[in-house]
């Protein structure tokens, strides 16, 4: 059966189907792209790219040099080597950690539950908080509480991540002493499974403030002009001479409407919340990939920062499909394929 | 000339974008008086380690070196500026040319190219940024090439539609039926018609490229020759109980510049942009 034959008998089911396969070649697209890429920079970093990959761990040590030499088999011409690399990436074989004395993927592993519960939970509740303020402030344009809502937004966005995260702290943990500073969870201490969410929850406050400020800002500011867009045309008009309640309007008709541009948007940013979150978890001493990636870069440790690059980039691809799936739940006319 | 005061009285009608222009006048001045105002070298050791702010001999107190923290904040305006305002000219060289070229030609080099630029869009530019810096030394110029190869694809999807928008103009096809090159109708006729939009978003990547070029000094991957406000509050965090100055003042000043830039691209955007401004302020 065709694409087009499936789009049109199976319905809404197929649609998932088509856009789960879709995404599943953008995965593996970006990861060979990333895959290339990588490659081409370890070669194009100045000095021997053996020590390049050894970091700073094997600096002086020949027979170091001459495993990493021949593991990565780069005495072989370049389009050998390019392929061999990308064979491994597809494989997940990320390669090895000198630094660690570990393989990168059981590394990234392990950090990565800790990353996707920050940026997720960053992500979500900037989102809903983003633009229910902006539906506050669009549907009360010209109102004090809209200028309120629009002078804050455009504070926090020009707010740095990681200064405002040193600030939350400067401000919670040193002088009111009511949050954690940093960390994951209260070390050493006995807890049941309920405790442990609860103290891990609370290590979350501060970075997930951080994280989520600039974002909120952004949609709120979007949900706001898109608001007043909306509001304005012709539908939301007969809604109200039809003697729709207010309440209703804003539920039902204008808020589902306007929210669209803002799931766009959110798509488009995910890459910049998972970016933030490398700051974020460098101020927070958060355990996960961004703060390995800092580790790392202290270190020169190159394969850590590839695979810390190619699994982030899977993270946000993840991220882009999940507001797509968001955006055709929305907005049932659009079409698997005329979203971007 | 006329023109250019027209678009300046407008400007000035918003007073967002004039208290913008105000604090970011304060901003190049501190960069360019500072060797007058703070003739000792920002990496020198002025005073005690750990003064405290407006207490004697440093403004805004010292630093764990003895350091003074305003001088650094000065001579870190220079590095932000210099950064922010080069980083967003490589980014404009590379975006305009790749949206100019998709759109203009359009068909399978649009195609293609706008893959690419989607690409691009996809992968975390701040960890590619850091990425390309770790690897290429953290020098002057290796953070201003990275910062524009992540910030340019915005730039290129910006170009492309409204070369595409202009493409189908009368005027241009006239200019190509008359047998002009395509290097002259893109120069001559497109581009200076879709120069305000590139104009704005420009003037705000500025202000995105010193949000970035500070999150990379803070994780330490600034020129380590350079003074800048990103590796000030790197440099405080481990002394964050004892001296709050450390950190508070050149965020404080990242905040301003940053904010003024802000106001003052959307206040060109209201200027140059009067018909679309209304839709773009949110995105």
């Amino acid at each position: 059966m065709s694409v087009v034959a499936i789009t049109r008998y199976g319905g809404r089911l197929s649609a998932y189907v088509l856009g789960a396969a879709s995404g599943a070649v953008k995965i593996i697209g970006v990861i060979l792209v990333i895959a290339t890429f990588n490659f081409i920079l370890v070669h194009a970093a100045p000095g021997d790219p053996a020590q390049v990959i050894a970091g700073q761990s094997g600096a002086a040590d020949e027979t170091l040099l001459r495993q990493i030499r021949s593991a990565y088999g780069l005495d072989q011409p370049y389009l050998v080597q390019l392929a061999s690399s990308l064979k491994k990436t597809l494989t997940l074989d990320l390669g090895y950690s000198y630094r660690q004395q570990r393989t990168v993927l059981s590394l990234l592993l392990e950090r990565l539950p800790a990353t996707l519960l920050l940026t997720g939970t960053a992500f979500i509740l900037s989102l809903v908080f983003g633009t229910a303020l902006g539906t506050i402030a669009g549907t009360r344009a010209g109102k004090w509480s809209d200028t309120f809502f629009t002078i804050v937004s455009l504070l926090l966005y020009a707010l740095p991540v990681f200064w405002l995260g040193l600030m939350l702290v400067l401000l919670f943990s040193v002088q009111l002493n009511w949050l954690p500073p940093f960390g994951y969870v209260t070390v050493g201490v006995e807890m049941t499974t309920w405790q442990r969410i609860a103290d891990i929850a609370w290590h979350m406050v501060l970075p997930t403030l951080s994280l989520a400020a600039v974002y909120l800002a952004i949609y709120a500011r979007l949900m706001r002009s898109s608001i007043i867009e909306v509001k304005q045309q012709d539908f939301i008009k007969t809604a109200r001479a039809k003697g729709v309640t207010e309440s209703r309007i804003v539920m039902h008709h204008l808020l589902r409407n306007a929210i669209l541009p803002v799931i766009t948007v959110a798509g488009m940013q995910a890459g910049g919340v998972v970016g933030g979150a490398v700051v974020v978890e460098t101020v927070f001493a958060w355990p996960g990939l961004g703060r390995l990636i800092y580790d790392a870069v202290l270190q020169r440790d190159y394969p850590v920062m590839q695979g810390i690059f190619l699994i982030m980039s899977i993270v946000v691809i993840g991220l882009n499909l999940l507001t797509e799936a968001v955006y055709r739940m929305v907005d049932p006319r659009i079409s698997v394929r005329s979203v971007t | 000339m006329r023109r250019a005061l027209n678009t300046l009285a407008s400007f000035l009608r918003h007073p967002a974008g004039v208290i913008g222009l105000v604090i970011l006048i304060g901003v190049v001045v501190l960069a360019i008086v500072a060797p007058t105002l703070f003739p000792v070298d920002p990496w020198d050791m002025v005073a005690a380690p750990f003064q405290p702010p407006f207490d004697g001999e440093t403004w805004l107190g010292s630093d764990m070196l003895g350091r003074d923290v305003a001088a650094c904040i000065a001579y870190g305006a220079r590095v932000s500026l210099l950064i922010g305002v080069s980083s967003t000219l490589a980014a404009l060289v590379i975006g305009v040319t790749v949206g100019a070229v998709a759109g203009y030609f359009g068909g399978r080099v649009d195609e293609v190219l706008m893959r690419f630029v989607e690409l691009f869009q996809t992968i975390p530019g701040f960890i590619l940024a850091i990425l390309l810096v770790a690897t290429l030394g953290p020098s002057l110029t290796n953070v201003i090439l990275a910062i524009g190869a992540v910030s340019w694809p915005q730039l290129a999807r910006l170009t492309r539609a409204e070369f595409l928008r202009l493409r189908s103009r009368e005027f241009v096809q006239a200019a190509v039926c008359q047998g002009q090159p395509p290097l002259s109708v893109v120069l001559r006729h497109i581009l200076p018609n879709a120069v305000s939009p590139i104009i704005v978003t420009g003037s705000l990547m500025i202000a995105s490229s010193i949000l970035i070029e500070s999150a990379l000094s803070f994780m330490g991957l600034g020129d380590p020759n350079l003074m800048s406000w990103g590796f000030m509050i790197g440099a405080s965090r481990s002394v964050m109980r004892q001296a709050w100055w450390m950190s508070v003042f050149p965020g404080i000043a990242i905040f301003l510049t940053v904010l003024a830039i802000n106001l003052v691209g959307e206040g060109l955007n209201d200027t140059l942009n009067p018909r679309l401004s209304r839709k773009a302020r949110g995105a």
